[in-house]
């Protein structure tokens, strides 16, 4: 810390670090043979609480006004805490709670706050104090006992001759924060295979398609043409990891005029009368990609506007994402219910490092 | 009456010990009791010594990182009162507090208990929304703040180093938002989770293990919350306030920086002593600082948490947004033009992810080593406590405002599908028009900033050559008109002329005769910095220039 107990004293004084100072290379700088000299400071203007008594008393009164305020403020806090309670569960008072407790506190900071401003700017003694700065380096003969402690220190302890021990000491100190990295692989589960369960979700052959959150099974009769539904897999809501499985298995349904649905010959017979299935999670980051527009078949992720095309099997058609939204075979059981022929066909979601390797 | 006066003028009035002493009050024996016997035992009369009459300079551009200060102590005030009611627990629970609408609805206990602070902990609404409210004055304010010391050079020799460690508090802000934001488990800061998670696995190698080591397996599973929230009240605050410190031990290491002006030397500091008059300025601007932000907790609903409700994986309403701080990573991932993603070597390339990461870091390292650069072009090795008005440092002024262009860009780009909806615009539109202005902006805003620069210095000349132009038309006796200048005052001149001015560097061949690629380089960028440059008037000028009108 830069010593300075001449603080606030000594005007003229120049230490001798100050020569250092004036001494540093100034670069590319131009440094002027001839400069203007500073003018020194302009004169004091003294302000009119400094001239005037009455104005002077004004203030002051001003001042222990707004203490005043502040103490009033604190006290209205605390008698508003038990004057509206919000006990009852109605929002109405809960917001009148909220904004009287806030006002009294508000007060009181306000109060506090613009009293200690208004003293210290219109009372206080306000003439120009002045500090000298010293160069931040250290004055040589600090340097030079610096380096001379280093060198003694060094002799006495043998840390630059016996480099062996020098070094096994370095290795020593790299070495023994490494079991601590370790121990971190706690935060992941021991026994599961991050690849393996990204690559498949709760559906499976003849899984019923329900509805989100509800989970009642879905009629394909129920679906009509230009309608979509938020479709989770039967089971969901009572499976232990709920969440963890919903965040893969959501599923978007639609029904389109199949005529014009655009179908490669390997999905055949993945749709059911222009019935289809997409997976939810956006290919992307994995938002839900919620927003459906039913005019241009279009859906759209809310969060990075990835737009993907519902008649051309989900394919991007705009934003940040690259992979078509991965589709879900789905097929009629004798109840007439929607059901799932299989799991998706490649792993949902946000694209990983491993994952074309599946 | 003295234009200046110091402590050394002024009589001690300190008792000594020997001195006969007139009666005093009661009060006042206590005090000096009281004060011996702490000094005694902490020898506290010497910080006081030292620091006490230690002078403050005075701008209000300097209150800026007082608002961020004050604002980090309102956010631990706040924060620790949260933490006696808020729970970091991901366990499933059925809502059954006061908030109708959803009651029975299953979620989280973090939820739930966020829920309870807000409606059935009196006060509790209060709090978290003026903590809610601190934590985003906290980050603004320390934007601000690196934004006035970049303008005015403050970041040159010896405040270097400060200024990585206020950087690192900029970005310890950052984290310290993002963890707070994610802590209730509600819908939208569990679609931001939602969002990092994909960040993460897109990332090259290591992305889908830490992504499980975060979640401690399969998104969003039942750790993140506790994670979070250690190191939302524990281990960043404790480095934060670490860091804190020490940035405050180097202003009072170096003094702090203050204008030109008259009086006002690269050797002193000029301003008003801490006792008293700083004190309470400072104090009473606390109040004021923490007064404001209890008023916009008071007033305005911040994170309605309610109407989100608890996080799943499927809903998503339109026109989701992170909080503004983070906008501007969101607006990288959405600037991204489409199918950036490839499958080589068996393996999955996101650049759709990669590029951005790379982008916001690349931008993150050049604003934390810029000080270096410029300390490299210049190699200037003098210590800087002048501030730069800004148009006297014309390339750094223009590079910061591109630097703000280029963030404003990304960060508007996070509201494009707002920005689309509120003006009826097509998303492509906004997405393609952000893109453009990603590049073009900051080139744009360079060039204009550049010149705008150079011609207020150049009328700063004019002025301090020639006076202002008084609006006052006199006729010559020989019939020509003229306009009168009226000269400014030595003051008044002073302000215009003392800045720094650097030259370009000359290439030199060094002691072999060489010159260098490193050096070349060097000079190119010593051009760029300073081949417009507009020197200071000086004395000579001003001589032979003040007779001509």
């Amino acid at each position: 810390m830069a010593h300075d107990d001449l603080s606030g004293k000594d005007i003229t004084a120049v230490s001798s670090a100050d020569v250092s100072h004036e001494t540093a290379a100034p670069g590319t700088a131009v440094v002027p043979s001839e400069t203007f000299e500073n003018p020194g400071f302009p004169a004091h203007r003294p302000r009119v609480t400094d001239t005037d008594p009455k104005a002077e008393k004004k203030a002051e009164r001003q001042v222990y006004t707004f203490f005043y305020l502040s103490i009033v403020g604190s006290i209205f806090a605390i008698a508003s805490y038990m004057a509206f309670p919000i006990e009852d569960g109605d929002t109405g008072a809960l917001r009148l709670h909220t904004m009287m407790l806030g006002i009294g506190i508000v007060l009181a900071l306000f109060g506090l706050g613009l009293g200690a401003v208004h003293w210290s700017k219109s009372l206080m003694a306000n003439h120009e104090g002045i500090d000298q700065r010293h160069a931040v380096r250290g004055s040589e003969e600090t340097r030079a006992r610096a380096v001379e402690i280093f060198k003694e220190a060094n002799e006495e302890s043998g840390f630059g001759r016996r480099t062996l021990v020098r070094n096994t000491l370095l290795g020593a100190l790299v070495a023994f924060p490494l079991p601590a990295v370790v121990l971190f692989r706690g935060w992941g589960p021991q026994d599961e295979n991050p690849v393996e369960l990204l690559e498949h979700t709760m559906w499976e052959k003849g899984a019923r398609l329900t509805l989100d959150p509800s989970g009642l099974p879905i009629k394909a009769s129920d679906v009509t043409l230009g309608s979509a539904f938020h479709v989770i897999p039967e089971g969901l809501n009572e499976s232990e990891h709920r969440l963890e499985e919903k965040a893969k298995a959501s599923v978007l349904l639609m029904r389109l005029d199949p005529a014009k649905l655009k179908e490669s010959p390997e999905r055949a017979g993945w749709s059911y009368d222009g019935i289809v299935a997409y997976s939810k999670i956006c290919t992307h980051v994995g938002c839900p990609v919620a927003l459906y527009e039913q005019q241009t078949h279009h859906l759209l992720c809310p969060c990075h506007q990835s737009t993907f095309d519902v008649t051309e099997e989900c394919k991007v058609i705009f934003g940040p994402a690259k992979r078509a939204l991965p589709q879900l075979p789905i097929a009629v059981d004798g109840e007439g219910y929607l059901i799932a022929q299989s799991d998706f066909h490649e792993p949902v979601g946000p694209s990983f490092w491993e994952r074309s390797s599946s | 009456m003295s234009t200046v006066t110091t402590p050394e003028t002024a009589p001690a009035p300190a008792a000594a010990p020997t001195r006969p002493s007139a009666p005093r009050s009661t009060s006042s024996r206590f005090t000096e009791a009281a004060a011996n016997y702490i000094d005694e035992r902490t020898s506290i009369s010497g910080v006081v010594k030292e620091f006490g009459r230690k002078i403050f300079p005075d701008h209000w551009s300097f209150m800026l990182g007082e608002v961020a200060l004050y604002s980090f102590v309102v956010i631990l005030l706040t924060g620790t009162f949260l933490t006696f009611f808020f729970q970091a627990s991901m366990a499933e629970v059925v809502y059954n507090g006061s908030y109708v609408p959803l009651k029975g609805v299953e979620m989280s206990t973090a939820m739930s208990s966020t829920l309870n602070i807000s409606f059935d902990v009196r006060g509790g609404l209060l709090i978290r929304q003026i903590h809610h409210w601190a934590a985003l004055t906290f980050i603004a304010a320390i934007g601000i703040h690196m934004l006035r010391i970049y303008f005015t050079g403050a970041f040159r020799k010896p405040r270097e180093l400060n200024w990585v460690i206020g950087f690192i508090l900029f970005i310890l802000a950052l984290a310290e938002g993002f963890t707070g934001y994610s802590l209730p488990d509600d819908l939208l800061s569990g679609n931001g989770l939602r969002i990092i998670d994909g960040l993460i696995k897109g990332l090259p190698v290591v992305g889908t293990w830490i992504s499980f080591l975060l979640f401690g397996g399969e998104f969003p599973g039942t750790d993140i919350v506790g994670r979070l929230y250690s190191l939302h009240i524990l281990l960043l605050p404790a480095i934060l306030a670490v860091m804190l410190a020490l940035h405050l031990v180097f202003v009072v290491v170096h003094k702090h920086t203050q204008w030109s002006g008259p009086g006002q030397t690269k050797d002193n500091v000029v301003g008003s002593p801490i006792l008293p008059m700083f004190a309470a300025k400072a104090g009473g601007f606390f109040f004021i600082v923490f007064g404001v932000i209890a008023l916009m907790g008071t007033f305005f609903t911040i994170n309605p948490i309610w109407n989100y409700g608890p996080y799943d994986p499927s809903p998503v309403s339109a026109g989701t947004q992170p909080d503004w701080y983070i906008g501007f990573a969101d607006g990288a991932l959405r600037l991204m033009p489409p199918g950036l993603e490839f499958e080589l070597w068996d393996r999955t390339w996101s650049f759709n992810i990669i590029i951005p990461v790379l982008i916001l870091g690349g931008f993150i390292v050049a604003v934390l080593v810029y000080p270096f650069i410029e300390a490299w072009i210049t190699g200037d090795k003098r210590e800087h406590h002048l501030l730069d008005r800004p148009r006297n440092a014309p390339t750094r002024t223009a590079i910061g405002v591109a630097g703000v262009l280029f963030y404003a860009a990304l960060w508007g780009a996070a509201s494009s599908d707002i920005i689309a909806t509120h003006f009826q615009l097509s998303i492509e539109g906004v997405i393609h028009v952000n893109q453009a202005l990603l590049i073009l902006g900051p080139i744009i805003g360079y060039l204009v900033t550049k010149r705008v620069c150079l011609a207020l210095q150049k009328k700063d000349r004019e002025i301090a050559l020639h006076g202002f132009e008084s609006g006052r038309i006199v006729r010559l006796p020989g019939g020509e008109y003229i306009e009168v200048h009226q000269p400014v005052d030595e003051y008044e001149r002073w302000k215009l002329i003392d800045y720094n001015d650097y030259q370009p560097l000359m290439i030199r061949p060094n002691a072999r005769g060489q010159i260098t690629a490193v050096q070349r380089f060097r000079a190119g960028l010593s051009r760029w910095f300073f081949e417009d440059r507009i020197a200071p008037v000086s004395p000579k000028e001003l001589e032979s220039g003040s007779g001509h009108h």
